[in-house]
């Protein structure tokens, strides 16, 4: 146990640098980064009382609770109206929860309190603590992180769903490994086509392509106890979408395909404000720069050619 | 295992066989046969391992099961999941207790299992096989690489279950025909197959069918990926070219193998029924059932394949006809995961390592109390229900017989009616009869007469009956003290039952 947690304390150590980047770059940094002067404007109203600064707290301990919706509690649906009403509170609740290490994404009646843990909280979810191979094995690390993305980027498959409020994105745990392992396949393809041997050399795994590590991990594998197996991709997606409902993040709506899943409101807040923005500046960072202009990568083909298809389809079969 | 495809492969590194591999280019078919090699390794190694198991397992041929096993799985796989683990080692364990028919069954299955959890290779964590070998860069350097293939891999299926799928490498090994085109592959197959059903070489014929059928999985497998990924994103398909195109393509494919195989079929039918001798009838027997599972699968993929255009349209809706929002958002797919994935892991880590840690969200920390960790410790380990709740025992009470005549009665009108065909009787005359024996048995005896009137025949010749009771009505009135009515005339009509069978496998 305790190799285990040095382990993780060194993988996080380049981690300060990038904190800076990514605080920046999310959109509820703007918010907390005011915090700390209304703080003191609100205490020289004179108005906040220490029954004030309970409620506050009480408020950010409701949304440290994400599984809690506020149309079901009526202490929470409260305090959220005086929250809205009242700016001396809003603040003092913001100052709780940025004293806490939170970072307050929005607060509404549909999204509840959102908060989200900052870079070093207690909040805040470790990877060795997530996955204890995930500490030891790198490949491992990597399969989980990009099964959280996968999750995130079928659940939200265009810009313009990730931009809409009102979008409830639809996943299952097999959905997320096909689509993946689609992905792999048609760079393994583009490889193919290119010639280029992409086995990896011996003495430097680290250089290994990413898609080629997720291609080569079984999909799924039968267990004494009929479980899934934890070490295959399915098992890994299962997981990491399991491990998104405890958050609040996803609800179970069926069994179908490996587990059915539909987002919240949290969920979208989060991979929009927090970690897509971190993300994405950690891939600027290397020196990658996606490079796109608002249109969808595809362009749909034209009424006249689907109808062509539509005709082609049926032809051999009408004859 | 020979290919007949393999008749027409000439590798392209031949040429370049007698100097020494020097630029990636002519390494490129040193390593490709390098990694053909490797996909046999495992199979070579089941045999050098079995003298590792604990007891005496010289006798079984690991690598034939291996290969057994692999066949198996590919002809088992369906287009929608894969093949059945326990019903694949049910299938191997004939050849498994071949070798070895003095030794207990549980062995059998011990060496089946064994066989085959090594070829999904079960212990590995990626549950594959990897090989080491090298080749020069292109700046002279040696490199060694590492190859990563599997043989048989374990996919979801429906309802949580795992299924068992050949891979691509496996079904090359298995075929032999290590660097072939698959399209023209099972072309040359079916020519091939075609000359030899007209010379009669039905043994060859049946092996050349085989081939075909591998090849036909193969193509359906390349496509059923393809079309997964148009469900799940409109996006991550290009609709534009490349899959009408190869829709176009596929179509033509199944159109043509259905035109190609109903002859092949048409023709080995004829094989089979002007065979003489019982071993070429029964290998042509054989040849029948290939090529139907052929046509089958075809059908399958056509299904699928019409499918495709609406499910496109549906999504298109879906997708591009919404009101467009005011804010731009981060396109996930496009900017994250897709430049993400060909980068090498030690960079791609500290991007998904950037996701993790901002978006699994928050977790409160648990904190113990003293008290409450004495009673957990304490509290005695809550055992595991491993069957379930109790099946309480069924309360069954003996119903009463209430039926209105007894078997002895039926036995009884069964051989009253049991007519020779060629001697018919009045209905009067059998109630006359069977009031003598039983004055219920009239009643019984009217009843049947009745049903017979319209006997079931399509049922009876379904069911492979040799004769049928019938009844007719030739307007005579029926003069009896309890029934009233025609005086049907009740007879037994022999049923041509063999015939009846024969025709319909043939329609079949």
């Amino acid at each position: 146990m305790s190799d285990h947690r040095a382990e993780h304390a060194d993988a996080w150590s380049e981690r300060p640098t990038d904190a800076a980047t990514g605080a920046a770059a999310a959109g509820g940094a703007a918010e907390s980064g005011e915090l700390p002067a209304p703080a003191p404007a609100a205490a020289a109203h004179g108005a906040v009382t220490p029954a004030d600064a309970a409620d506050a707290a009480r408020l950010v301990s409701f949304g440290l609770q994400p599984k809690l919706l506020p149309a079901r509690d009526v202490e929470y649906a409260d305090l959220l109206r005086r929250y809205r009403e009242e700016p001396a509170f809003a603040r003092l609740a913001d100052a709780v929860a940025t004293g806490l290490g939170l970072v307050v994404l929005e607060v509404s009646t549909r999204a509840g309190m959102a908060v989200s843990a900052g870079e070093d909280s207690v909040f805040a979810v470790r990877m060795g603590d997530y996955a204890r191979r995930a500490s030891a094995d790198s490949a491992d690390r990597f399969l989980h992180g990009l099964a959280h993305l996968a999750v995130a980027a079928l659940a939200f498959p265009r810009p313009e769903d990730l931009a809409d409020d009102g979008y409830i994105g639809r996943i299952t745990v097999n959905g997320v490994d096909a689509f993946v392992r689609q992905a792999c396949r048609r760079l393994e393809e583009r490889a193919d086509e290119q010639g280029e041997n992409t086995d990896p050399a011996t003495e430097a795994p680290g250089l290994e392509a990413a898609w080629r590590i997720y291609a080569r991990r079984s999909a799924t594998g039968a267990t004494k106890d009929a479980r899934r197996l934890a070490g295959s991709t399915t098992g890994i997606v299962g997981k990491a979408v399991a491990f998104l409902t405890e958050s609040g993040f996803l609800h179970r709506t069926g069994d179908d395909a490996g587990g059915a899943y539909r987002t919240t409101a949290r969920y979208q807040l989060q991979v929009r404000d927090m970690a897509g923005s971190a993300a994405m500046a950690e891939l600027l960072e290397l020196g990658v720069v996606p490079v796109t202009d608002g249109t969808p990568t595809l362009v749909p083909p034209s009424d006249a050619d689907d109808l062509e298809l539509t005709a082609e389809a049926g032809l051999p079969f009408h004859a | 295992m020979t290919s007949p495809a393999s008749t027409e492969f000439v590798p392209p590194q031949l040429s370049a066989g007698p100097r020494p591999a020097q630029g990636p280019a002519a390494d490129e078919g040193l390593a490709r046969r390098l990694r053909a090699l490797a996909c046999t390794a495992p199979l070579h190694d089941l045999d050098v391992r079995k003298a590792n198991l604990a007891g005496e397992y010289s006798v079984y041929a690991m690598a034939e099961i291996a290969l057994a096993a692999i066949d198996l799985v590919t002809l088992n796989m369906d287009f929608d999941t894969g093949a059945d683990h326990e019903q694949i080692v049910a299938r191997l364990l004939p050849r498994v207790a071949a070798q070895a028919p003095d030794r207990p069954l549980a062995e059998h299955e011990r060496v089946a299992r064994w066989v085959l959890e090594n070829l999904i290779n079960v212990g590995s964590v990626d549950r594959g096989f990897r090989a080491v070998y090298g080749t020069f860069g292109p700046d002279g350097a040696y490199v060694r690489r590492d190859y990563d293939f599997k043989l048989i891999e374990e996919v979801p299926g429906y309802g949580g279950s795992v299924y068992l799928r050949t891979t691509d490498e496996a079904v090359n090994v298995l075929v032999g025909a290590l660097d072939t085109d698959v399209t023209s592959a099972q072309i040359a197959a079916e020519v091939k197959l075609e000359v030899l059903i007209s010379r009669g070489r039905l043994a060859d014929a049946q092996l050349a069918a085989e081939q075909a059928r591998y090849r036909t999985v193969q193509y359906a497998e390349t496509l059923r990926r393809t079309l997964e990924a148009t469900r799940r994103n409109v996006r991550a398909v290009d609709w534009l070219n490349a899959v009408p195109d190869m829709i176009a393509e596929a179509l033509d494919h199944v159109a043509d193998r259905y035109r190609h195989e109903n002859a092949i079929l048409t023709n080995i039918r004829k094989a089979r029924d002007e065979a003489v001798e019982p071993e070429h009838k029964r290998r042509a027997a054989e040849l029948v059932d290939i090529v139907k599972d052929c046509i089958r699968r075809h059908t399958q993929l056509q299904s699928r394949l019409l499918d495709a255009g609406p499910l496109f349209r549906a999504e298109q809706d879906r997708q591009a006809f919404a009101t467009p929002t005011a804010r731009a958002g981060l396109d996930l797919y496009g900017q994250l995961v897709a430049p993400l994935l060909p980068l090498p892991v030690e960079q791609a880590i500290r991007v998904t390592d950037a996701f993790f840690a901002h978006g699994a969200g928050l977790r409160t920390p648990v904190s113990v109390r003293v008290g409450d960790l004495v009673d957990i410790l304490l509290t005695p380990p809550l055992e595991r229900e491993h069957l379930g709740a109790e099946m309480p025992e069924p309360d069954l009470i003996a119903t009463p017989d209430d039926s209105r005549f007894s078997e002895e009665q039926l036995a009884s009108a069964m051989e009253l009616l049991d007519l020779p065909h060629d001697a018919p009787r009045r209905l009067s005359g059998l109630l006359a009869d069977a009031r003598r024996r039983d004055p219920e048995l009239p009643y019984l005896v009217a009843l049947l007469a009745v049903h017979a009137a319209s006997p079931p025949v399509g049922t009876a010749y379904r069911q492979g009956e040799k004769q049928l009771l019938f009844a007719v009505d030739d307007g005579t009135e029926l003069d009896d003290p309890e029934f009233g009515g025609a005086d049907l005339i009740v007879g037994m009509a022999l049923l041509d039952a063999a015939g009846m069978s024969a025709d319909r496998t043939e329609a079949a």
